[in-house]
């Protein structure tokens, strides 16, 4: 009896495996890439299956899945994927961890992948745009996304409260920081918010670089190694957003959390890519102005968004054809619908006017190009999870009332020292 | 005529003893089972890996013997973290213990809707931990709702979860809250089951209610305390959601526990080698604290037989 069982399972085991084995033959042609993402939304999606439909015409053995994963933990779940050892093939990746992911080696070259790539005109990109993403002259992921940090103004509100649009002060060519937190300031002691800079929440500081870089500030030096968060520049950057937020009433305190697109704040800094957040029902007045200029003249900050192909993946090449298929020159203007474009032959207003209905000729001109031609990358780092959370945690105690700014800033930069001379 | 040759008696193979064995090992298999692949494999993986520099990204994983345990001891943040984590331990258990047995005496009296009560103070541990730290954020901004009740009653309230006083005492509260039904729970029980003949025969001796309380309950329900006092310590040490949720840790360091820590280090950081290092200590904290009250139980709690 137990012997027969034996027997019995000896013989089905032998042939599921079997089975497996020739299953294995038979799917050896198909390639099912996965592509990890941080929007759902399903315009997006439908889009980046076309696109994937467009690659299976000239590759029919080869599908695509893109598995969206939530924004704030995108990162986290990306790298504990590839920990677990079921990495995606491809994965968009943020500006902030771009240096993490190009000089880890995770990523499969590019460049010469692209050059064999028929029309592909790699040039057309911009270096500005690339530089973030190349190591050794190599390209390792491409941005597909150079979405420019504009003002939105709710004219509404900030007439309402008798305060001077960016569009007046723009006219009389004053659309400088002090003007403009002035008017933020009115419309913050009329009772409603003035300004509020999207998502830095008092945790993600890099974005207060859409404010800092007027005055020439950076966190740290060029090649990455000093922190330059006790140089005059960011000290007084700094201590004007301090002035704002607890002296005038300009900006937002600690702990509130509000959105300019409800309707009740004069204004906001975010990327161009948030105009689809504008309210279709009760429109209010709205308006889209370049960042003013500082103390260091005009500037304008760029947030990028990547994609690449992981190096160690079993369809590493087919993945790396995917990416030069997905970003050759006519799938960018599709990209481009949603995906502030970084290449040249595609920033222009006849381009982008198609793709943003919503946007003033004027606008695209003087926000969306200007700013992805000029932009300067938001600031990144490798290892930048913990040098952020380091700045982070120095910051803190820069957001009460009582201050002392450069004493603050005196103690982020020793914390983070070590960190940055790694 | 030869007698028909008869096989040589062989013993069954499956002798009561063995049959019962054998039904023991099923009965536990499940359990075992869920045990050694859940903790026991994890455990020896964690160990394993704090041996190691893991870098996920550019997949290298170099053994590096030590050098993770040298790196905790000069770890710059690391005293800050465990005086965090020892605040926050201290204040709950001493919180949820008290409040607890405060609740579960108040509630032990035989008056109608009583059982509401009951219902009412057990009904958060059964709530979502990540709903309920994310109602509580909203009432602790700066905004919310609390300080909107205190603005009514002509106070100016602080801003709780950036300030760092407010912000630990704001984790503490909001985990009491959670989590203090099911420690009142188990002491009403407790209270239940201390015998109504010493409170009568304390009566005779003329003991006052407080006395009867300090010299009957309290050590009658001392095994009671001992379990919850373990339970709640160990829960303490590994907050996580309500820190992730409420204050990330800030401001600055000050809510940063060592589970918080361990998480940044290997989910947000990618060390996973340290992250695992920092987790065996964790595994060591909570062993040595487990095993002294364990001790301790000879000495303080009282048992009937």
């Amino acid at each position: 009896m137990t012997k027969h069982l034996l027997k019995t399972t000896a013989a089905t085991a032998g042939i599921i495996l079997g089975l497996a084995a020739a299953g294995t033959a038979w799917a050896q042609d198909a390639v099912n890439l996965r592509m990890t993402i941080w929007s759902a939304n399903e315009a997006h999606l439908a889009m980046f299956n076309e696109i994937a439909e467009g690659f299976k015409a000239t590759h029919p053995n080869v599908s695509v899945t893109f598995e969206p994963l939530p924004f704030d933990s995108y990162t986290t779940t990306l790298t504990t994927q590839i920990a677990g050892g079921n990495p995606p093939d491809l994965a968009w990746i943020l500006e902030t961890t771009a240096a993490d992911f190009v000089n880890s080696g995770a990523l499969a070259p590019l460049t010469d992948a692209f050059a064999a790539t028929e029309g592909y005109d790699l040039a057309d990109v911009s270096e500005k745009a690339t530089a973030l993403w190349t190591k050794d002259g190599q390209l390792y992921a491409y941005p597909f996304s150079t979405s420019p940090f504009a003002i939105f103004a709710n004219n509404d509100v900030l007439k309402a409260a008798g305060a001077k649009t960016p569009a007046e002060l723009i006219a009389a060519g004053e659309w400088t920081w002090d003007n403009a937190f002035a008017s933020a300031a009115t419309v913050g002691q009329s009772g409603k918010t003035g300004l509020v800079v999207r998502d830095f929440k008092f945790q993600t500081w890099q974005n207060l670089a859409s404010i800092w870089n007027g005055w020439g500030a950076a966190p740290w030096s060029a090649d990455g190694k000093t922190c330059t968060f006790t140089e005059p520049a960011m000290v007084d950057a700094l201590t004007a957003i301090h002035k704002a937020i607890f002296t005038d009433k300009a900006m937002p305190g600690p702990g509130e959390d509000i959105d300019f697109f409800a309707g009740e704040t004069g204004m906001t800094i975010t990327q161009i890519s948030r105009a689809s957040l504008l309210p279709k029902e009760n429109p209010f007045d709205w308006d889209l102005v370049p960042l003013p200029a500082g103390p260091a003249g005009e500037y304008s900050v760029v947030g990028q968004a990547g994609v690449g192909a992981f190096a160690k993946g079993a369809n590493k090449d087919v993945a790396v054809e995917f990416l030069g298929y997905m970003t050759n020159a006519e799938n960018s203007k599709k990209l481009a619908q949603f995906f502030p474009p970084a290449r040249a032959s595609l920033l222009n207003a006849e381009t982008l006017a198609s793709t943003n209905p919503l946007l003033s000729p004027e606008q695209i001109e003087n926000v969306v190009i200007s700013g992805i031609a000029n932009g300067t990358v938001l600031p990144g780092h490798t290892n930048f999870a913990q040098i952020q959370q380091t700045i982070r945690a120095g910051l803190d105690s820069l957001w009460v009332p009582e201050a002392d700014v450069a004493a603050v800033l005196a103690n982020v930069c020793s914390s983070v020292s070590p960190l940055l001379a790694r | 005529m030869s007698q028909p040759t008869q096989a040589p008696h062989k013993p069954p193979f499956w002798t009561i003893a063995r049959r019962d064995a054998a039904a023991g090992y099923i009965f536990i298999a499940p359990q075992l089972i869920g045990i050694i692949t859940f903790v026991l494999v994890p455990l020896g993986l964690v160990f394993w890996y704090s041996l190691h520099e893991w870098n996920v990204l550019a997949a290298s994983f170099n053994f590096v013997g030590a050098a993770n345990y040298q790196m905790l001891l000069a770890d710059p943040n690391l005293p800050q973290v465990l005086i965090a984590s020892a605040i926050f331990s201290a204040g709950l258990v001493i919180l949820n213990m008290s409040l607890a047995l405060l609740l579960a005496v108040l509630l032990d009296q035989k008056l109608k809707g009583m059982v509401v009560f009951r219902t009412l103070f057990f009904s958060p541990v059964v709530v979502s931990l990540v709903a309920w730290t994310i109602v509580w954020s909203f009432l602790l901004q700066n905004n919310g709702g609390i300080n909107g009740m205190l603005a009514m009653l002509g106070i100016e309230g602080p801003n709780w979860l950036r300030t760092p006083t407010t912000a630990m005492i704001s984790v503490v509260v909001v985990q009491v809250f959670k989590n203090v039904g099911l420690n009142m729970i188990l002491f009403l029980a407790a209270l239940q089951g201390v015998p109504k003949e010493l409170y009568e025969a304390a009566r005779v001796d003329g003991a006052s209610g407080f006395k009867q309380f300090r010299r009957i309950t309290l050590p009658m329900i001392s095994p009671t305390i001992l379990l919850t006092s373990i339970i709640t310590i160990v829960g303490s040490l590994q907050v996580f959601a309500q820190i992730a949720v409420l204050t990330q840790g800030g401001p600055g360091m000050t809510t940063t526990v060592l589970v918080y820590y361990l998480y940044q280090q290997a989910f947000q950081f990618h060390f996973f080698g340290y992250g695992s290092t920092l987790s065996i200590l964790l595994f060591v904290i909570v062993a040595v604290l487990t095993f002294v009250q364990w001790q301790l139980r000879k000495r303080i709690v009282f048992y009937e037989n």
